[in-house]
């Protein structure tokens, strides 16, 4: 049976529509004219409108755990958005069977002045939790969001990871029928992350229908049988996880998909050894050709590597990056690059205007595809469990006492050996 | 049905909801706002309680508002410009119409910008929009009883006790409530769009004061300007409280039924409006 099915769904936009500021006088005049004459209500110039979802259908059957991926701009949180009811499609219909929970944004509506208690119940009420369920669920929420010494504090009092922490745990004990996911599970450090991730994994096995946005396709191999790629708008492919997100890969690296729409495209190598790298001690440049549609001014330009667990294992930030549109290289200097052999993704996101942290405005991130291959030999012990992340030699020198055993010189050692 | 456990009531909740573009004026859906109850609940307890965490502050700021503006009224409408009073010392009279005017002017400042303001609620997650407005209207509640108990205070020391008219307060309070929703929702959904409702606002409120007989008495104006009077409702509740409290001025009646009309008529408007644009609030705001 399905649980959610969208029939030719269509949303227009209309760009400009915010800008309605400008001289009081003019505006008043402005709104009376308007005001006046029923018929310019709401008036548009056909000239800027977009078409962000055109003409999308699919059906998610009960219980399903479905990804939707694509690049900025595709359609996908306008997507969730009519899914949850927050904004109308323009034509076209969707049924959803059962409560419908949506997650679009960690944190809705705490107030910092709030204590950690009253910012659940606040928070909950907002997601469509009743007050008895809160007051059911109370204890766990805090439990998993590991703040209960300061539950009676101001939240402005908390660190971001904390307020992030509870927030995201209001939201893990929604029990909808249908949970609407927006690319949420990308806060909070390594660890909690993980514990999101296999908070998801429970809700999915509860029974209960999970759609996900997300551009960490790490994530969505690991949770969804199912992905929708969106591409400007339109349903570019509906399948099976794997296939689907081998078609957006290659089709990514072709330069196909919306590449003309998107705001920016970014292509990555090590120069001399394309995606691999040979050595760990050397070093080493990684170079991002971008593509940018726009001009970045006083942006940010952020790295990150990732590892097979989808943990950042290293990142950096250049900011004010100023670009003109137009191509660009921009190559990352690291003396080395000490990471133990085997497959990491790198990740580049491009703000204007700002950091994610100082108002920037998201251009693109960026998942890099194909995956980084580091090939260098390893350094560290020799049993995979005591290597680590880091490839990095140690020596041994010994003073006073007897010598190593074996006698031969430093030998590539790291750690303690049992 | 209240001993279920959440996770059985939200299993055997699979009722099929269609989402497709509305019809241009639709339904009300009044039954949803009882649905969410409890967000409209929790949304006035959290403004409440932000107000009042500073709590010397937020009191005091309560107090502050009607009070110096019945001295600034006392000394320049009072004994400068001798306005009528209707045979009650002047504070009183004027403190009085202070109450309800601050609770609907600030119910009517705080739901006009409601809506913008909600814009991070209103665009992430999805709920009946009417109880923002609704929120904000009720959390100026809050202020006008911290702010009674002045009136309390002054109505002992001028002795004077109210007859059973009082019992009628409650009618007067919901009007002046009613009357800064009705106009609330018709602000709230225009300032989504046109921006600059919220710098018209202040020199709109000011105006209606002065139409208003707060400062003064409606007798300093000719008998049959009477009528003109009761088209503004906000007419009708200063002189519903002046009746309930003081024992002075006119009782329900004709001025009343007219300005309950018109508060009635500006409310159902509102309401149809409010409705028509909420579905374009997430994308414009």
């Amino acid at each position: 049976m399905y649980s959610l099915k969208a029939e030719h769904l269509r949303k227009r936009f209309t760009l400009g529509a915010r800008e309605r500021y400008g001289a009081m006088r003019d505006v008043i005049t402005r709104s009376v004219q308007t005001a006046l004459s029923p018929s310019q209500w709401g008036r548009q110039t056909p000239a800027d409108v977009v078409w962000a979802l055109d003409d999308v259908s699919f059906e998610i059957a009960e219980g399903a755990v479905v990804g939707i991926i694509g690049r900025n701009g595709s359609g996908k949180s306008t997507l969730l958005k009519i899914l949850s009811r927050i904004t109308e499609p323009t034509s076209g219909r969707a049924e959803v069977r059962g409560r419908v929970g949506s997650l679009l944004e960690v944190g809705t509506g705490f107030h910092p002045e709030l204590t950690g208690r009253e910012n659940v119940f606040v928070n909950g009420a907002i997601l469509g939790m009743r007050r008895r369920d809160i007051v059911a669920r109370f204890d766990d929420i805090v439990a998993f969001a590991e703040v209960e010494r300061f539950i009676d504090t101001p939240v402005k009092h908390y660190s971001s990871g904390m307020q992030m922490r509870l927030a995201f745990a209001v939201a893990a004990h929604l029990q909808p029928n249908i949970l609407l996911v927006d690319e949420v599970l990308a806060v909070g450090d390594a660890e909690f992350q993980r514990r999101c991730l296999g908070k998801m994994e429970d809700v999915s096995r509860q029974g209960r229908t999970v759609v996900l946005v997300s551009h960490q396709l790490g994530q969505i191999r690991r949770l969804c049988q199912q992905v929708i790629w969106l591409d400007r708008g339109r349903v570019r492919y509906i399948g099976e996880t794997g296939s689907a997100i081998g078609e957006y890969e290659s089709a990514i690296l072709r330069g196909d998909d919306t590449t003309a729409a998107g705001q920016c495209f970014i292509r990555w190598e090590i120069p001399g050894s394309g995606q691999s790298l040979k050595h760990s001690d050397r070093a080493t440049t990684i170079r991002a050709h971008i593509r940018l549609h726009e001009a970045l001014v006083r942006g940010h330009y952020g790295v990150a590597i990732y590892d097979d667990q989808e943990m950042v294992v290293a990142g950096w930030a250049f900011e004010p990056v100023s670009l003109e549109a137009g191509s660009h290289t921009l190559d990352m200097n690291l003396p080395s690059l000490p990471l133990r052999p085997g497959a990491y993704r790198l990740s580049f996101a491009l703000f204007n205007g700002g950091s994610n942290l100082t108002g920037g405005r998201l251009i693109e991130k960026w998942m890099g595809v194909p995956p980084l291959t580091i090939d260098a030999p390893p350094v560290g012990h020799p049993q995979d469990e005591w290597a680590g992340i880091l490839n990095v030699p140690g020596t041994l020198a010994v003073s006073g006492g007897v010598g190593t055993e074996t006698g031969h010189p430093a030998r590539p050692f790291a750690g303690q050996t049992r | 049905m209240s001993d279920r456990s959440p996770a059985t009531t939200a299993q055997l909740d699979l009722r099929v909801h269609v989402i497709e573009p509305a019809a241009r004026w639709s339904s009300l859906h009044l039954s949803e706002l009882v649905e969410y109850r409890e967000l409209l609940f929790f949304l006035i307890w959290r403004e409440v309680k932000v107000r009042y965490k500073q709590t010397a502050l937020g009191v005091a700021w309560a107090v502050m508002q009607p009070f110096f503006t019945m001295v600034v009224f006392t000394i320049f409408f009072g004994r400068l410009a001798k306005a009528p009073s209707d045979g009650v010392p002047y504070p009183v009279f004027a403190y009085c119409a202070l109450l309800p005017w601050q609770l609907f002017a600030s119910a009517l400042t705080e739901s006009s910008n409601s809506v913008v303001a909600n814009q991070r609620l209103i665009t992430k997650v999805y709920f009946p929009r009417l109880i923002i407005p609704l929120a904000a209207v009720c959390v100026g509640l809050a202020d006008f009883v911290v702010a009674f108990v002045i009136l309390i205070g002054m109505m002992l020391y001028y002795g004077i006790v109210p007859t059973l008219a009082v019992l009628t307060l409650p009618l007067w309070t919901a009007l002046a409530v009613a009357t800064a929703l009705a106009a609330g929702l018709w602000l709230s959904a225009l300032n989504v769009r046109y921006r600059d409702v919220r710098y018209t606002l202040p020199f709109f409120t000011q105006l209606w004061l002065i139409c208003t007989p707060v400062a003064y008495a409606v007798s300093w104006f000719p008998e049959q300007w009477r009528p003109l009077f009761a088209l503004n409702p906000m007419f009708g509740v200063v002189e519903g409280f002046r009746w309930a409290l003081l024992g002075r001025g006119e009782g329900p009646g004709l001025t009343v039924a007219i300005s309950s009309a018109v508060v009635g008529l500006l409310l159902v408007g509102g309401l149809f409006y409010f409705r028509r644009t909420e579905r374009t609030f997430a994308d414009i705001v």
